[in-house]
């Protein structure tokens, strides 16, 4: 009934020898939260990388909202509406938080290149108000003028959340993005996800921490040693043994 | 005297009257002849130039005194064959310079780091082997490039006399040697500063910032790299154009030697002296150098007997040898030795140094109140 927003039709990966994925499939439904879980190595990221155009797939198709996303630049698959929180932070260290998040809405508004050299950055206004909103939003509103090379790596995820915000993503994907947050600051990234998603944003979120999948995934799916394992609802896959014996026996 | 963040029209009034007073406070330093501070004033449009390519994307060119050649060729093409005008001669020589780097940064800016570095000089070299060789139809080779009397000058000719000797470069009749040479390279060197401070303060120069703290987030925010590196690219081969069309223009004679490897060093060694990514920092290099470069070098030991004829002579007789190592000849020691200390202990070169002293000295007197509100990211590159 609900659209398809992305799309990933046997998708084929490997390197060398290593196989990182393997005929991997997966339906992504407008407004829904989509959760990957899977034990390191699985295969995770790189099916995040394939689909931002960080990697191109061996063999296989990504398509969001019907769109081929496969061989196209990263920065056109940004212009068209989906953003990544990497897991290792990817910010600008050297700028202050709210330059940080005032740079995306720059690149989106003048990404495929618009000389407005003349305009001031103090006639930006709009855009400081937006960028110093989600940083409200993000809980980082007191350290705007702060570096954000010194925030702790919580911090940094959050910051890189922010940035993804205020691109107003169509699909948002992101690569763990309560890892190395305490609990407290893990709660106020889900119930900010919540927020999000009553917004109706489509998101992949990989986690390893049960707690957050559980709390936000509309559906999972399982992918362990490149392939998907299994996938459905959370009730379902947490029962499911060979989830279960994937966990176990990922650990060796 | 009020320490702390500049506002930007303070910074740019600072700037002007401190380039247009220069004969006035160069003067008690030895630097006050029309040559020098011609020198200075193109120098300084040479890095500041420079630095909207190194300092803002942090894409370090080897090759940046091709641009400078193409500039003086141009500005001389421009005398021989219209007029001794310089305003022709400034169009020329920073639309070809803008041409050459479109063609080298188009190429240059596949690769990063190191790679481009490589690719940058390597061109440069091209372009300066191709200017003594096979080119020397247009650059006239090792002699290089001059006036003569049998010049066309197409638009002079209808409108002036032609007069015995060569003409001089002017601007409207007003000569551009001596000092109205130098005010009118500090004007434009004023200008070109306004323009690199607008860049630095521009949506542009903040991505431009953001390619170069962190290309692939910027990538994956949706930006296109690749025409904005190109921007930045030519526009700071075109400072280097004008530049070179200003040597000309104070001095109309082009060699090739312009284009050499060493002279494109030199204004990477002018810009981190001075501190990259800085607003004023390439201005100070670039002094600093040129001053090493013309003063210092003339220091020899008689002037340094006199310097120090406050001493007994017997220690003066000590000191003036071991102080002779460092001037005259030496020069480039005391530059070399200036050069470490500062990469090594300023990586912010002398704008580092000076704001600093300036935190330092403002710290003294209010350590307990930190005013973090009043720093807006506007005011974050620059001194
Ligand atoms: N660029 C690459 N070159 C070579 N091998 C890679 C590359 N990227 C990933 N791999 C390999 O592919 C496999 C899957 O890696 P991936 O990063 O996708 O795992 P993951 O599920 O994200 O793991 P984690 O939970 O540790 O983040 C790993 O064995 C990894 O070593
Ligand atoms: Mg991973």
């Amino acid at each position: 009934m609900s659209d398809l927003v992305l799309h990933l039709d046997n998708i084929q990966k490997s390197f060398g020898g290593l196989s990182a994925l393997s005929d991997v499939n997966l339906h992504v439904e407008e407004g829904t939260t989509h959760a990957i879980i899977g034990p390191n190595g699985a295969g995770k990221s790189t099916l995040l990388n394939v689909c931002i155009g960080r990697l191109k797939p061996d063999s296989g198709h990504v398509t969001f909202k019907g769109q081929e996303l496969t061989g196209r630049e990263p920065h056109e698959i940004a212009q068209m509406g989906v953003a990544r929180v990497f897991q290792t932070p990817e910010i600008f260290p050297e700028m202050t938080l709210l330059e940080n998040v005032m740079l995306p809405a720059f690149s989106k508004r003048d990404g495929a290149f618009k000389l407005n050299a003349y305009s001031g950055l103090a006639q930006q206004g709009d855009i400081r108000d937006e960028a110093e909103h989600i940083l409200e939003d993000v809980g980082l509103a007191d350290q705007m003028l702060q570096e954000a090379g010194s925030l702790s790596r919580g911090d940094k995820r959050r910051l890189e959340l922010g940035m993804c915000l205020i691109l107003r993503p169509r699909l948002l994907l992101l690569d763990e993005p309560t890892a190395g947050m305490s609990r407290h600051d893990t709660n106020r990234t889900i119930d900010l996800l919540k927020k999000i998603k009553s917004r109706g944003m489509t998101k992949v979120i990989i986690e390893h921490d049960m707690h957050v999948v559980f709390s936000l995934a509309d559906k999972v799916s399982v992918l362990a040693r490149g392939e998907i394992i299994a996938g459905g609802k959370p009730e379902d896959v947490r029962e499911n043994p060979k989830v279960k014996e994937a966990y176990l026996g990922g650990a060796h | 005297m009020k320490l702390g963040p500049l506002t930007d029209t303070t910074r740019f009034v600072l700037f002007a009257v401190i380039i247009l007073a220069m004969p006035l406070w160069l003067e008690p330093l030895g630097g006050n002849y029309p040559d020098l501070l011609q020198r200075f004033a193109i120098y300084g449009i040479f890095a500041i130039g420079f630095n909207i390519l190194f300092g803002l994307t942090g894409y370090l060119s080897f090759g940046h005194a091709a641009f400078l050649g193409v500039g003086s060729y141009a500005a001389v093409w421009s005398f021989k064959l219209l007029t001794m005008n310089a305003l022709p001669a400034i169009v020329f020589g920073v639309f070809f310079a803008g041409i050459l780097a479109a063609a080298i940064g188009f190429l240059s800016l596949r690769r990063t780091g190191i790679y481009f570095s490589i690719l940058t000089l390597a061109f440069a070299q091209m372009s300066y082997n191709l200017a003594y060789s096979v080119l020397t139809p247009i650059t006239n080779g090792e002699t290089g490039l001059q006036l003569s009397q049998q010049d066309p000058r197409i638009i002079d000719s209808v409108f002036i006399e032609a007069g015995s000797g060569l003409p001089s470069t002017n601007l409207f009749g007003l000569k551009m040697s001596g000092y109205p040479g130098f005010y009118f390279c500090a004007v434009l060197l004023i200008i070109c500063f306004y323009i690199s401070m607008r860049i630095f303060r521009s949506p542009f120069g903040l991505m431009l910032r953001g390619i170069k703290s962190n290309q692939n987030r910027m990538r994956y925010t949706g930006l296109n790299t690749r025409p904005y590196m190109l921007t930045a690219f030519v526009i700071s081969g075109m400072y280097a154009g004008l530049a070179g069309s200003l040597l000309a223009i104070t001095d109309p004679l082009a060699g090739a030697e312009r284009m050499q490897w060493t002279a494109s060093g030199e204004v990477v060694l002018m810009t981190i002296l001075g501190g990259v990514g800085t607003l004023a920092g390439p201005m100070l290099g670039a002094g600093l150098i040129k001053y090493f470069e013309n003063i210092f070098s003339a220091f020899n030991n008689n002037v340094l007997m006199e310097i120090f004829s406050f001493l007994p002579n017997a220690v003066a007789e000590i000191i003036v040898p071991i102080v002779g190592l460092f001037v005259g000849s030496g020069w480039h020691l005391t530059l070399g030795i200036l050069f470490m200390v500062i990469v090594i202990y300023l990586p912010g070169g002398i704008v580092e140094g000076l704001s600093r002293l300036a935190k330092f000295a403002a710290g003294e007197r209010k350590s307990s109140k930190i005013a973090g509100g009043n720093t807006s990211p506007q005011d974050q590159p620059g001194e």
